[in-house]
């Protein structure tokens, strides 16, 4: 366990002396500032364009914005934070084949399995780390300007995206291990979200795609229950074993 | 310490290894010697597991390699041409990671580091490794490669991407290291072989086509021919005057072949006329001459 505690520690400073890691924090805080900031400056904006939607025949009413809203910028907004998270870790391995840098721990007896797992371990916990973040001062400034108790769902809502990142997050291992450059694993997890949209517009296997996971409207307006989810959580935990447990024969056998 | 028998390795259509066989004794320094693209990486990194071989097998101390999951890479430290490192840690750092991968003792761990970073002179450096020179790259490279102290130690052409000084101390590291381990160094640099190997071996199409002992070999391939010197110009000239069969050479230098009797003939006569002399000796087989002989050109 030392040897993979040593590397998983190796990772966290790579991740912090890169910069990296603060680049993503900055990312995630300011999508965190950004969902309750623009949901309170949605009236000011409206008003200010009142006047050149009149002369477009439109009428603006006045609009009491509430907590709902800052969570609806949210969930569209966790997407981009994702997408960013993606492309700034998806040369996690690729880097370390470039470079060469991971021949040199395995040649000292470090086993490949623990160099998946500490890889893995470190994205798990920085995506679930930042989304929390993200989601924290979401919730803390939704929480001082209105009232979160009006938003349906709120807590099953936050867990459908996060298990959406956890499934990139085992995504990036396993095509990493198919792949030697960093474009290639970007263009795997693009091609299974891809996919997994194009399967959401079956209306037989809509329910059991984890693109069904993204539609997190019906839940924060109460129109639909988190049961009706069950589908397609259960299917994008089971890709995400999926994906994590075919990573490390697929590693074990890359040639370095 | 290492055996090969009958490895095969094929690229595509390229068969790079054509039944490879190899004995590294125990407490030698081998040069594995070849040009480039002969094969000798793809040898080390069979060794070291990284790739996986079409047929043949591997033993190091006497346990089985195969490929993905090596634990005889525990007995092995290895060092490429170009070692590459996180740039973004300082060389302790990146010796402490050695110790935790390889379990040695936090403390042992420390103070190995210590006296691996004194040995490569690299003990003063607080930099990270990024800003590091490709010399002090290869000086920490060695550092890492010994740092559990392997039973064999893998060197892939160390010194082929450093200016003289560095080789040098690169060569000047190894022949300390080696009376603690073997070393198993390919290289197409003779004269680095010349300079630290007890044992050889060439490698050509695929095979290894002459190895032993690098004294053995030379004597084997040595000829009957001498060279003497005598201190000046004039000396030389007596006795290339005197002897019509000896061949002028650089300098002073005169070369002859002895065919029982000769030599004696000569000295007698150099004895007799008091001319004084530089050296004697017999004409060995260049290493580049024996590379030659074995790659057939």
């Amino acid at each position: 366990m030392r040897a993979f505690f040593a590397f998983v520690k190796k990772e966290c400073l790579e991740q912090y002396r890169t910069g990296k890691l603060l680049m993503l924090f900055a990312v995630f805080v300011l999508f965190g500032i950004m969902n309750p900031a623009i949901a309170k400056l949605t009236p000011w904006l409206m008003e200010s364009l009142s006047e050149s939607l009149a002369q477009a025949g439109m009428t603006v009413t006045e609009y009491t914005v509430t907590a709902v809203d800052s969570w609806a910028q949210f969930y569209k907004n966790i997407p981009m934070a994702l997408i960013v998270f993606v492309l700034a870790e998806c040369g996690i391995f690729t880097k370390e084949y470039n470079a060469n840098t991971l021949v040199l721990c395995l040649t000292k007896g470090l086993s490949r399995r623990k160099v998946m797992l500490a890889k893995t371990s470190v994205l798990f916990l920085l995506w679930s780390a930042l989304y929390f973040v993200c989601f924290g001062i979401t919730y803390a400034y939704s929480a001082y300007y209105w009232d979160n108790s009006a938003v349906g769902f709120l807590g099953f809502g936050v867990f459908l995206w996060w298990l959406l990142g956890v499934l990139a997050v085992m995504l990036i291992p396993l095509f990493s291990a198919l792949f030697n450059a960093n474009t290639g694993v970007a263009a795997g997890v693009g091609a299974v979200f891809g996919g997994a949209y194009l399967l959401g517009l079956i209306p037989a296997l809509k329910e059991y795609s984890p693109a069904f996971l993204m539609k997190t409207a019906p839940l924060t307006y109460k129109t639909a229950e988190s049961g009706d989810y069950l589908g397609a959580v259960t299917v994008t935990a089971l890709l995400c074993v999926v994906a994590f447990a075919c990573a490390f024969p697929v590693f074990d056998k890359k040639q370095l | 310490m290492l055996e090969i028998k009958g490895l095969y390795k094929r690229f595509g259509d390229k068969e790079v290894l054509c039944g490879l066989d190899l004995s590294v004794p125990k407490n030698s320094v081998f040069g594995f010697i070849g040009k480039n693209g002969a094969g000798k990486t793809t040898t080390m990194k069979a060794v070291l597991g990284l790739i996986k071989t079409d047929g043949g097998e591997i033993f190091v101390d006497g346990e089985a390699v195969s490929y993905g999951e090596t634990p005889t890479n525990r007995k092995i430290g290895y060092l490429p041409d170009v070692p590459e490192f996180y740039p973004f840690m300082t060389a302790r750092e990146y010796l402490a990671l050695c110790g935790d991968i390889t379990g040695t003792d936090k403390k042992e761990a420390a103070s190995r580091g210590e006296e691996l970073l004194e040995l490569v002179g690299l003990s003063s450096e607080k930099h990270r490794i990024g800003g590091y020179s490709r010399g002090m790259k290869q000086r920490l490279g060695i550092a890492q490669a010994l740092f559990s102290r392997p039973k064999l130690l893998i060197c892939d052409e160390p010194t082929s991407a450093l200016d003289p000084v560095g080789r040098k101390e690169i060569l000047d590291i190894l022949r300390a290291a080696s009376s603690q381990t073997t070393v198993l160094f390919s290289t197409h640099i003779l004269s680095d072989v010349e300079r630290i190997c007890t044992d050889v071996a060439f490698l050509d199409g695929g095979r290894v086509n002459l190895k032993g002992k690098l004294s053995e070999i030379k004597e084997r391939y040595s000829t009957d021919e001498y060279v003497l010197e005598p201190a000046s110009a004039d000396g030389a000239e007596e006795l290339l005057r005197c002897f019509g069969f000896l061949k002028p050479e650089e300098d002073n230098a005169i070369s002859f072949k002895d065919d029982g009797g000769t030599l004696f003939e000569i000295l007698g006569y150099v004895s007799r006329r008091e001319i004084p002399i530089l050296r004697v000796e017999r004409k060995e087989p260049s290493l580049e001459a024996l590379f030659m002989e074995a790659v057939g050109k």
